[in-house]
């Protein structure tokens, strides 16, 4: 792989750290008027989710890591592993469950999401932005009680539990985002 | 004395004038703008006039020198940036040079509020083209020097710095006191390990590299612990002297070199100039070896700069001040570009 001179650092570049992965998150360059020249990286461990810091010498390099990301048509999980295919090459990939990780509870067969490849094995996986999804469970809302903006647990096709309104009933087929989680609209047909 | 405090500029969000580009033309957005606000800009221009006020007030003369000049400084932690042509010409890092040689040739006080340049120098505090204030006093030392940018920076920045003296703290007793080293005496190993206590490990220095230690350890532990408004580090090791004399003291050789802070930012470098061409032959004959040794460029020797010392410098003390950094410090901004009207990402 390619290496990254200190003034080549930005944030969202992906490099090695301690021989993990690592998304830059901020750089800041320090200097003394007099005397050598540092840059702070502050950067996120792509395995870990940890954030840290490291301080280079200006004019050091970090190794570039084999990291990027790709939509994928997401297969079917095996009990194990999760498996997705690149839909142009029609290559397919094998996630574990730790790097699938929460986006799990948004996957449906056939969609397709966004997995981070990290020398060429899924790392990551993060769903869609927005899903819609059927409930298969929720308890019958009070009739007459739209308007207080009550909501209730719905379970959806996919396992997931989300907050709905009391007017949305089982059956029903609503849009979630998945970033927090949380119900959006009945979907649109 | 040469700036310390080389401000400059950040990163700015915006267009990317290469991004985009269709059919010859830019897509610039909105990036024609002025990244500071125009309120900003009158500020600065009103430090600038109180600064020059301040000056004529004590009968220290405004000069202005060349930008261009066939020599440039061998520091090799400063990067002069060369304009093309025969012979190629160094934009300046700092006036030093020149003003000196009006120094030399008994011109008295001086000051000047201009431009230098330093490449490489990009970041929230750094813009590779920045403004300078420096001045020089002959018959004064550095100790005197500080008093005097004391009362410019009261009154430039009264709202920063109270009445009371500022604090004034040699560069050994700050280390012993928050690190608990000698900066004048302890190896490299011993420096390792108070780097490694403040978690800062991760540069590579050469084994011998002290200063490179002692300017990570200053920059990133040191200076963070200062108190806020004004204090003043003096007596830096004598391998930093870059300009100034070195004192026998009986912590060893010092350097009679002082920096200023205000609430913790680097904002200016003092120096008792050194007078000895002989001894400035020297150090720049060590700084073009260390140039050679990292594979950079060596620049041709300032040989006027050195006639005008053996002609006789008059006994001074020098300082120069970053003005974008006193402008952010009067503003409140967080960035150099937020003092800058078009920074060098939008030049």
């Amino acid at each position: 792989m390619p290496s990254y001179s200190t003034n080549e650092l930005r944030s969202g570049l992906k490099v090695m750290i301690d021989g993990e992965p690592c998304n830059i998150v901020d750089t800041e360059f320090v200097k003394p008027g007099k005397g050598q020249a540092f840059v702070r990286v502050k950067y996120r461990v792509l395995t870990t989710g940890r954030v840290n810091e490291r301080t280079l010498k200006s004019g050091e390099g970090l190794e570039a890591a084999d990291v990027h990301e790709t939509d994928m048509q997401y297969l079917y999980d095996d009990g194990s592993s999760w498996h997705f295919m690149e839909p142009s090459s029609y290559e397919q990939y094998e996630a574990s469950a730790e790097a699938v990780g929460d986006a799990a509870q948004w996957l449906r067969e056939q969609d397709v999401c966004t997995v981070t490849l990290y020398n060429n094995v899924p790392l990551s996986v993060t769903p869609p932005k927005f899903v819609t999804l059927e409930i298969t469970q929720t308890d019958p809302g009070v009739r007459g009680d739209t308007s207080s903006g009550g909501t209730k647990p719905a379970t959806l096709e996919t396992g997931a539990v989300v907050k709905v309104p009391l007017f949305i009933q089982q059956g029903e087929v609503i849009k979630v985002d998945t970033r927090i989680g949380e119900y959006v609209s009945r979907a649109k047909d | 004395m040469t700036g310390t405090s080389a401000p400059s500029g950040g990163p700015v969000a915006g267009a990317d004038p290469s991004a985009g580009a269709a059919g010859g033309g830019r897509a610039a957005g909105a990036d024609w703008r002025p990244t500071a606000g125009l309120d900003v800009l009158r500020l600065r221009a009103r430090l600038a006039a109180r600064a020059r006020a301040f000056f004529a007030a004590r009968g220290v003369l405004e000069v202005e020198t060349p930008l261009l000049a066939a020599a440039a400084t061998p520091e090799p932690h400063l990067a002069s940036l060369v304009v093309a042509g025969e012979p190629p010409r160094y934009l300046q890092t700092s006036p030093e040079f020149h003003m000196k040689r009006l120094l030399a040739a008994g011109i008295g006080p001086i000051y000047q509020l201009g431009r230098a340049f330093r490449g490489g120098e990009a970041g929230r505090r750094h813009n590779p083209e920045f403004t300078l204030l420096e001045w020089y006093r002959p018959g004064l030392d550095h100790h005197r020097l500080m008093d005097e940018v004391e009362e410019l920076l009261r009154a430039l920045l009264p709202e920063r710095i109270g009445p009371a003296p500022a604090p004034r703290t040699a560069y050994g007793e700050l280390f012993r006191r928050q690190l608990g080293v000698d900066p004048h005496r302890a190896t490299a190993a011993e420096l390792d390990r108070a780097i490694a206590a403040e978690g800062l490990s991760g540069p590579t220095f050469a084994p011998d590299d002290r200063d490179g230690r002692l300017q990570l350890l200053m920059a990133l532990a040191v200076e963070p612990r200062l108190p806020g408004g004004l204090v003043f580090v003096h007596e830096f090791p004598a391998s930093q002297a870059s300009l100034a004399r070195v004192q026998r003291t009986e912590e060893g050789a010092v350097a009679e070199r002082f920096e200023a802070f205000v609430d913790r930012v680097e904002l200016a470098n003092g120096f008792h100039e050194l007078g000895d061409a002989d001894e400035q032959r020297r150090r720049f004959a060590a700084d073009l070896a260390g140039r050679r040794a990292a594979g950079l460029p060596e620049p041709p020797l300032d040989e006027r700069l050195l006639a005008a010392l053996e002609a006789g410098l008059p006994d001074c003390a020098g300082v120069a001040l970053g003005f974008d950094r006193l402008v952010m410090l009067a503003a409140g901004a967080e960035t150099i570009d937020e003092v800058l009207a078009f920074p060098a990402e939008r030049a």
